[in-house]
């Protein structure tokens, strides 16, 4: 507890541009989807108009890949993060776009607990990687890390070695906050949605499941829990930390003030220096509701956000709701919302899209892309408007990416 | 000593059987990374705690504990349990 602090975040405030759309710029570069799954990765290469796709893949067949992330900063370098269902967790990462692939020297590990028999039992171990982030664009080769259980780890290495990073890892109220297993989702609590600043490499955000949203302004000297206004499940405390369930959080890159999230408990949107989120989730259609895992922005538009909605009602079924997928798109910030399923299956598909799983191109117009828990991948050319399948009979999809290599 | 390897971990090995020393598991995984760097912590964490579904065998005796006692003439498995579907 001594290392954390509820000062309210105190950046300057920058002027915000909402309403309108940055420049538009010329798509030069070919979009690269990367696809991560239950049991290995895919890498699908399109042509100049995003309409067919070469299919490059699969990379560690039988690896849990949680996570497959393309380093922007150099256009070449890829981090999977990656384990199977008897070894241990680790990195592999490739310099040259997945044509070869080395392993981490030391993947993200928690310090060992000091001997006895006591502390080796409370020691924790590092069951998965979930999260991979590159750090600021001013410090190549340096990346974050997120676990599960919840940890933050970073490498200063391009991702050859791994140390645990900042206080909250060892820290009793974050570990309190954190919870336990059983606190978290099916198959882990997890340390998610860790977010640079591209202002501030020394101001990051990061979210848990369970365990809340925050934010350190001095690199993760200090952090501060950034709940209020977010709800939590009927009966529980809000102002408990741990009770807090953020899915997946987003920070508009047209405009680093505005955040959004998709949370266990509707979508919300966060405008600083503010520090209460406000759930936009409400102007959903009631029959819909507003639960659900990803959370994807418009490259160039602040105002313009697209949520996957999923069946949380009853016992969660974890589903599109009444068997019907769709995407809802905001243009105004979440004041309204509008369904977009033109393509997609009219009745009796009971997939969904988990949160690392949705994503948005920065060409003009937005491609979007999203892989279900069924396997197929599927995506938009058109902002949303039509939706076509672009590969199937895929692993369980975890995560999708969608990026300009080359 | 003789030390089996799953197929598991045979990308880090490339050979079903290895030699490997050390007076205890422990300081046998250790011998075993610095001839096959990564291999340890796929098998054991960072607590030294095995992996679920990780097995060692110790002439044909399954053992759990880590700080066994090894002779130069045991023969060690190390296998991946059957964990069902």
């Amino acid at each position: 507890m001594a290392h954390t602090t509820r000062k309210p975040a105190t950046r300057k405030p920058v002027p915000t541009v909402r309403a309108k759309r940055s420049p538009r710029r010329r798509p030069t570069r070919r979009v690269l989807v990367l696809v991560a799954t239950r049991k290995g990765a895919w890498l699908l290469h399109g042509d100049a108009a995003r309409k067919t796709w070469r299919v490059d893949g699969p990379h560690f067949l039988g690896h849990i890949v949680n996570h497959l992330v393309l380093d922007p900063r150099d256009g070449r370098t890829l981090l999977a993060a990656a384990k199977t269902g008897h070894l241990g967790p680790t990195i592999f990462r490739s310099t040259d776009l997945g044509r070869t692939w080395k392993e981490a020297t030391r993947p993200p590990a928690f310090a060992k607990a000091a001997d006895g028999p006591d502390t080796k039992k409370s020691g924790r171990a590092v069951d998965h990687t979930f999260w991979l982030t590159p750090c600021h664009a001013n410090e190549p080769n340096a990346w974050y890390a997120g676990t599960s259980p919840q940890g933050l780890f970073r490498s200063n290495d391009g991702g050859v070695t791994w140390e645990p990073f900042s206080i909250i890892n060892d820290d009793p109220q974050y570990r309190a906050w954190m919870g336990t297993v059983q606190d978290g989702t099916p198959d882990g609590p997890k340390m998610h949605s860790i977010i640079v600043d591209p202002r501030d490499p020394a101001h990051l955000y990061f979210a848990m499941s369970g365990g809340g949203v925050h934010e350190t302004l001095d690199r993760g000297r200090t952090w501060t829990p950034l709940v209020k206004g977010m709800e939590v499940v009927e009966g529980f405390d809000a102002v408990n930390i741990a009770f807090h369930d953020p899915h997946c959080v987003r920070l508009c890159p047209s405009n680093p003030d505005r955040l959004y999230q998709q949370n266990h408990c509707g979508i919300y949107r966060l405008d600083r220096p503010s520090s209460e989120w406000t759930r936009i989730g409400k102007n959903m259609p009631k029959q819909v509701g507003d639960i659900g895992f990803p959370m994807v922005l418009h490259p160039r538009d602040a105002d313009t956000a697209w949520v996957f909605p999923m069946d949380g009602t009853t016992v969660w079924p974890r589903t599109s709701p009444e068997g019907k997928p769709c995407v809802y798109v905001t243009h105004n910030g979440g004041k309204r919302w509008q369904r977009l399923d033109t393509g997609l299956p009219k009745s009796q598909a009971w997939w969904t899209v988990k949160r690392q799983a949705m994503t948005a191109d920065v060409q003009d117009p937005v491609g979007l892309y999203f892989g279900t828990t069924s396997g197929e991948l599927w995506m938009s050319r058109d902002e949303g408007q039509r939706w076509t399948c672009i590969a199937r009979n895929l692993p369980e999809i975890y995560a999708v990416e969608a990026v300009e290599a080359g | 000593m003789k030390v089996l390897i799953p197929s598991s971990l045979r990308s880090y090995t490339k050979e079903r059987e290895v030699e490997a020393s050390g007076a205890t598991l422990l300081e046998l995984l250790a011998d075993l990374d610095r001839h096959y760097p990564g291999l340890k912590f796929r098998v054991v964490n960072e607590q030294d705690r095995m992996r679920g579904h990780m097995r060692f065998f110790v002439n044909s005796e399954q053992v759990f504990d880590l700080t066994h006692a090894l002779r130069p003439t045991d023969e060690v498995y190390l296998l991946q349990a059957l964990s069902g579907g």
